[in-house]
């Protein structure tokens, strides 16, 4: 099977660079790249001076599979992920079972090759049921396909647990995904805690909640050797911190959503449920230096957190209202619009910090062109503009905060192993 | 004039004129309340439901006659005795009401947001009787009622408002009401029971209770739950009571013909001494009935117009 990408501006983040040139797909493979590949036989997909680039990795999404399939199924979440131009993701345990043994670990990786449309990485919990007591079996975890370990939501709050689960990931050569939050300083909280918390009467959770968190996580990375992951990185503290963690050496990295490096917390005034998420949509400042972070490569990858509910979980009381919002469908039209547009990132930058660097963190081999690498692929349109339209999602999450904003540089195809699974903005009709 | 939402869920989203329509609309109400037959015909034919998620006396039957005083037939709801013990939800219980054919839903609910919520999904009108710790504003507007009509303006009054501050919607509500009326806000409590930015709504906060009290014309001072204190948010009521207690001595601080007002209910000997919830400057009972006239005026601004 031989598919060729004509036309396309090619993104290489390992080169570094962008060149004009066609990509040749052969069995799923890159097989080379140039400008007179010889088209007979192969399906030609046109790019017509589009970005072709390594296909995206999100490597924080949950997929809600099994135990919350109203929220979301692999089958569903993967489709929003190709619809979103992400060729793999990497899901979060906090299923029901949680994903600490591996046993599960093989039952996401076995249903996402029977019904997913995208390449699917699970990662597997730290501690037996996410419950923060005993640690879970990482290693037969990281043989079974975990690339990486997290209590994602439920954080490690005993710091003697966390410095043995870093020990022993750093033994398996796995990254450890911090979700840093003190649940004694965020405690009941439901938005950032400033002056719209103040006004709006709710709760709030204080930017410290999280930094003292990153601050213990790199004190622990540092003591252990182990690499650990800062997720969704969003206050100003937090970038400090990690910009003066890694200027030291220390074995860090961090990943930034787009909603915290877009909204502030003046989009909760109003009560919109689908703007209540963890870490909270902080302030101005914060969202200056998240955008900072990540242009001086203090924060590493952009990942989406998408965390779908149903409508019913979201029509209710804002406290009563779960945390989360969907990313997948509108990552690459914020990062494109509030970054690259913006002149945050160069489109360089921001392809790396959805491809390469996170492959490198989880330890997977994608996030590249090079010849012989399986043939992911995402082609972006950066002129269409598109308002968010909740309706069209492949996910069943509607829950963004996004919709009906204009955002410009839109997913175009994603290919999957050599297989076109979305095309001109719409899903194959894709059948294994 | 009327008033340009449907609703009333806070103080914020209205103008000073709006408040200043409600608080002249409530005077002839307060007239209506003083009389031996105190009946008016005006709302006669509507229907008001007061649904409230938490308990209350004040509030509850304040709301309750008001509409009954206007003749709009009144019914109250509890969540204790509703199917919102049965896990129905906010927006489902309202709908169902608003299909009854009520005109006003009257809510008070434990969570910010509760009556903008309500808002949005019926076609009656929403009136926000306490939503969590965001918004009161029929208790504020019968505060500035009270002041009002005691010292004959607002504009220009200094008023303290003592204690908890974090937990309340009736400070809030205060602050966006007195500080669009002109009048000046004070805050003073310990500093866990003040929230973030608070200024940022228009509000100085005091370092001491003597800095919020000195020359002040109005005093008002908040409910100290002991819930508070076993969340660890202050060491004991003994300390509190110590420092910030509103007595006969710290009284005289303010300006020699300062009104004392309390939303209730009050803990006598805890936040206030009995010697002033009872003593002369006292408008604490004052404030109960200007809050039915208050309440009148809301009632009749919002569905005395002709049928929408």
């Amino acid at each position: 099977m031989k598919l060729v990408i004509k036309n396309g501006f090619v993104v290489d983040p390992v080169a570094g660079n962008v060149i004009k040139k066609d990509i040749l797909v052969i069995d799923g493979k890159i097989a080379g790249s140039g400008t007179n590949i010889n088209t007979s036989g192969a399906e030609v997909l046109d790019a017509d001076g589009r970005l072709a680039v390594p296909g995206l990795i999100d490597m924080h999404v949950h997929l809600r599979e099994p135990g919350f399939e109203a929220k979301e199924t692999i089958y569903t979440g993967t489709r929003a992920a190709a619809r979103g131009g992400f060729a793999s993701v990497a899901c979060m345990p906090n299923t029901n079972p949680v994903i600490d043994n591996a046993a599960l670990v093989s039952a996401v990786i076995n249903s996402s090759r029977a019904g997913g449309v995208v390449n699917v990485y699970p990662i597997g919990a730290i501690t037996r049921g996410s419950r923060g007591t005993e640690l879970a079996e990482m290693a037969d975890m990281r043989d079974a396909g975990a690339v990486a370990f997290s209590d994602d939501g439920m954080p490690v709050a005993n710091a003697g647990l966390m410095r043995r689960a870093m020990q022993y990931a750093g033994m398996l050569g796995a990254a450890i995904i911090s979700h840093s939050e003190d649940k004694s300083l965020s405690a009941s909280g439901c938005m950032h805690e400033g002056y719209i918390s103040t006004m709006l009467g709710l709760k709030g959770i204080p930017a410290c909640a999280e930094e003292v968190m990153v601050a213990r996580d790199i004190l622990l990375a540092e003591d252990t050797g182990c690499h650990v992951h800062i997720a969704h990185v969003s206050t100003a503290g937090s970038v400090r911190l990690l910009r003066e963690a890694k200027a030291r050496g220390v074995k860090v990295s961090a990943e930034a959503a787009p909603h915290h490096f877009t909204l502030t917390d003046e989009a909760v005034m109003g009560f919109d449920t689908n703007t209540k998420v963890n870490p909270p949509l902080r302030t101005e400042d914060d969202v200056a230096a998240v955008r900072q972070g990540l242009a001086d490569g203090t924060i590493d990858v952009i990942a989406t957190d998408h965390a779908p509910h149903t409508a019913e979980e979201k029509d209710v009381e804002y406290e009563n209202a779960p945390f989360g919002m969907v990313g997948l469908e509108t990552a690459v039209g914020l990062v494109w619009t509030e970054l690259v547009a913006a002149g945050v990132l160069t489109p360089v930058q921001a392809i790396t910090k959805m491809t390469l660097n996170p492959a490198r963190i989880l330890g997977i081999t994608k996030g590249t062109l090079e010849t012989g690498a399986d043939a992911d692929i995402t082609i972006i349109d950066p002129e269409t503009t598109g308002a968010v339209d909740p309706a069209m999602f492949a996910s069943k999450g509607r829950n963004t905060p996004f919709a009906g904003r204009l955002i410009k540089g839109l997913p175009w195809a994603t290919i999957v192993g050599g297989r076109i699974v979305m095309r001109s903005g719409i899903l194959e009709d894709y059948k294994k | 004039m009327d008033l340009s939402s449907k609703d009333m869920t806070g103080l914020r989203d209205i103008t000073a004129a709006e408040i200043a329509l409600i608080l002249d609309t409530a005077v002839p109400m307060k007239g209506i309340i003083q009389r031996q037959i105190k009946k008016v015909p005006t709302l006669r034919g509507r229907t008001v439901v007061t649904v409230f998620y938490e308990a209350s006396t004040r509030t509850r039957t304040s709301f309750e006659l008001a509409a009954k005083y206007l003749s709009a037939d009144t019914v109250g709801i509890t969540a204790a005795t509703s199917s919102v013990s049965k896990g129905e939800s906010l927006k489902d219980t309202g709908r169902n009401i608003a299909a009854m054919g009520a005109d006003a839903v009257i809510l008070r609910h434990p969570m910010a947001g509760a009556a903008e919520l309500l808002a949005r999904t019926l076609g009656a009108s929403v009136v926000n009787a306490g939503d969590g710790a965001h918004e009161h504003p029929s208790q504020a507007l019968l505060d500035l009622f009270t002041a009002r009509e005691k010292k004959g303006r607002l504009d220009g009054l200094k008023v303290a408002i003592i204690g908890d501050i974090l937990h309340s919607r009736v400070a809030r509500s205060d602050i966006w009401g007195y500080t669009k009326m002109g009048a000046e806000v004070r805050l003073a409590g310990p500093a866990t029971l003040i929230p973030p930015g608070i200024e940022k709504m228009g509000a100085r906060v005091c370092s001491s209770l003597e800095e919020a009290l000195a020359g002040a014309d109005v005093v008002n001072v908040l409910r100290i739950q002991t819930e508070r204190q076993q969340q660890g948010l202050f060491p004991s009521m003994r300390e509190y009571s110590r420092m910030y207690c509103i007595n006969r001595d710290r009284l005289k601080l303010a300006a020699p013909d300062a009104l004392l007002m309390h939303p209730g209910p009050m803990n006598r000997g805890i936040e206030i001494s009995p010697d002033v919830a009872d003593g002369l400057q006292a408008v604490i009972n004052e404030q109960v009935t200007n809050g039915v006239a208050v309440r009148m005026a809301l009632l009749y601004l919002l569905i005395g117009g002709s049928v929408k």
